[in-house]
């Protein structure tokens, strides 16, 4: 049996940081995708959001929220939170309800409105909350990167150029994406002089938050068949995986990794992306783009490795030698990734998903990868891939 | 006005004592070590245990990797005012086969770091309130007086 489904349209309002109501962002997007796949909103049967925790209720149960901003139509409906992964939680939701037979097309939709600045833990004094308590001691988001950063510098001859060479090159690819909030092409003179937030890491090595909304339209095969049309790239797996305990990496929030003395460790995000090539019976030689989450410039590194582009230690050759440049062998976020979007959590991974459906019809524009057939994203837990009708 | 004596910012974490320890827990059924304690169920896929006894975690440390924050946290850190930039480093406890974030000594800097270098587990001050100091684990280099 068939475990892929079709991809009829996408959708997304621009990234920016507009301040208005994280539901005009999603309705709009939601808009964009029926009105691309040619689905007036009454025949989807499932709409599955991707929650926002900065929006209050309505962002806590987003799928309602969605549901009723576009008019209660009676569907099915799901909410999703993984943080990061949000989106790609709500999409593997709209996936299994279509393969399962729960429903023929449905409708996947995320959206966020950020604050200024870092992102914050909830209020009150919460000493069992992991995420309080390294705020407490002063210890961020871009902390993490920072020492990820430094650990590839101290192992594999990673430098600081290296970093500021993937934001440089995400910032030319971004500039040619009318999505993007940053469209600039930044200089090496600019990234070096931008503030240094978490040595070795620069502000314009590390991503921004974002506003922003993108949506998904997806069907069973047999649907996308009858209604005939051109044929629709398709989702042939979608990862969800937990690390496996003890898992050795560390990872936000935790102050601590697992402890390995008693059972031995493992490493996570290798296994995500073999879990994807697993399902999709595809590797990482077949694909023609890829779309990580660079939260800072030298974490996109990072997922060369886990997604098999390259050994363990060989990214920055692999940077180096423009292979992941637009016109190289593997363009990595030619969308620009989230250095010219900046994040807006619920959204950026569905974003990164509508990025390679436009590679994949060819509609990409001056950022479109030649020949794109194979696509693989990554978000912080997931990952998926997509590929165009044979 | 008297000085109040100095508590911990988080309680149940660490030993107030001389030399301070980070307070851990150990499974009695299986044997792995959890930082925080964990205290009624055991994470181990394959350890149903729910008994657990506490245990100072191993003082010292190499680093793993390390940074700063040289941005202001948001709450609930409590910044001092003028903000001052700290290090910060992943340590990684031989015996428990872990890696402790934290803060490093004050006056430590960036600079005086390198992934593989000794480190020993300290209390410092982390912020004052009500005239109390509340104190917070921190790493610093190995054989560097306090």
């Amino acid at each position: 049996m068939s475990r892929e489904v079709a991809v009829l349209g996408v959708g997304m309002h621009p990234w920016g940081k507009w301040g208005r109501n994280f539901v005009e962002y999603g309705v709009h997007a939601a808009r964009a995708a029926l009105k691309d796949a040619g689905v007036p909103w009454r025949d989807v049967q499932f709409i599955s959001g991707a929650a926002t925790m900065r929006c209050g209720y309505p962002g806590y149960v987003a799928g309602a929220t969605f549901a009723q901003a576009l008019g209660w139509q009676g569907a099915q409906v799901n909410t999703s939170y993984a943080a990061c992964a949000s989106g790609s939680q709500a999409l593997a939701a709209a996936r299994a309800q279509i393969l399962s037979g729960g429903c023929d097309v449905a409708l996947v939709v995320g959206a966020d409105t950020t604050p200024k600045g870092f992102l914050a833990p909830a209020a009150g004094y919460r000493p069992d909350d992991p995420d309080w308590v390294r705020f407490h001691i002063g210890i961020t988001n871009p902390t993490y990167f920072a020492l990820y950063a430094r650990r590839r510098m101290d192992l594999y001859g990673a430098t600081v150029a290296d970093f500021t060479a993937v934001k440089l090159k995400n910032a030319a690819h971004g500039a040619e994406n009318p999505n993007a909030r940053y469209r600039k092409r930044f200089t090496r003179e600019e990234v070096d002089a931008s503030a240094m937030v978490a040595d070795p890491l620069r502000l314009l090595h590390v991503c921004a938050t974002s506003d922003g909304g993108a949506a998904i339209v997806l069907s069973s095969l047999e649907y996308a068949r009858r209604r005939g049309g051109k044929s629709a790239p398709r989702i042939a797996a979608i990862s969800t995986v937990t690390p496996r305990f003890a898992s050795t990496e560390v990872e936000m929030p935790d102050i601590a990794t697992d402890s390995a003395a008693a059972v031995g460790g493992h490493s996570f995000r290798g296994s995500l992306a073999a879990r994807a090539y697993e399902e999709a019976g595809v590797g990482p030689q077949d694909l023609s783009l890829a779309e990580v989450y660079d939260l800072a410039a030298s974490m996109e590194l990072d997922w060369y490795e886990y997604l098999g582009l390259c050994k363990t230690g060989e990214a920055e050759g692999l940077l180096r030698s423009g292979a992941t440049s637009l016109g190289g062998r593997i363009p990595v976020n030619a969308s620009g990734g989230l250095a010219c979007f900046g994040e807006a959590v619920p959204a950026q991974a569905l974003a990164q998903v509508c990025e390679l459906v436009w590679q994949l019809r060819g509609e990409a524009g001056a950022r479109q990868v030649k020949d794109a057939r194979v696509g693989i994203t990554a978000n912080r837990a997931c990952s998926g891939t997509a590929r165009p009708c044979l | 006005m008297t000085a109040k004596s100095p508590v911990a910012a988080i309680d149940g974490w660490y030993t107030l004592d001389d030399p301070p320890h980070l307070i851990g827990s150990r499974c009695l059924t299986c044997g792995t070590y959890f930082f925080p304690r964990q205290a009624s169920f055991c994470r181990n896929p394959d350890c149903e245990g729910e008994t657990f006894e506490d245990v100072k975690l191993s003082r010292t440390g190499k680093i793993w990797s390390y940074t700063n924050a040289c941005y202001q946290p948001p709450p609930p850190f409590v910044a001092p005012v003028p903000y001052l930039p700290f290090a910060i480093a992943a340590v990684e406890l031989a015996a428990e086969r872990m890696i402790v974030l934290g803060q490093m000594s004050a006056g430590i800097e960036v600079g005086d770091l390198r992934v593989g270098m000794e480190v020993e587990l300290v209390l410092e001050r982390l912020y004052a309130a009500d005239g109390q100091e509340k104190l917070i684990w921190k790493w610093q280099p190995m054989g560097r007086a306090p």
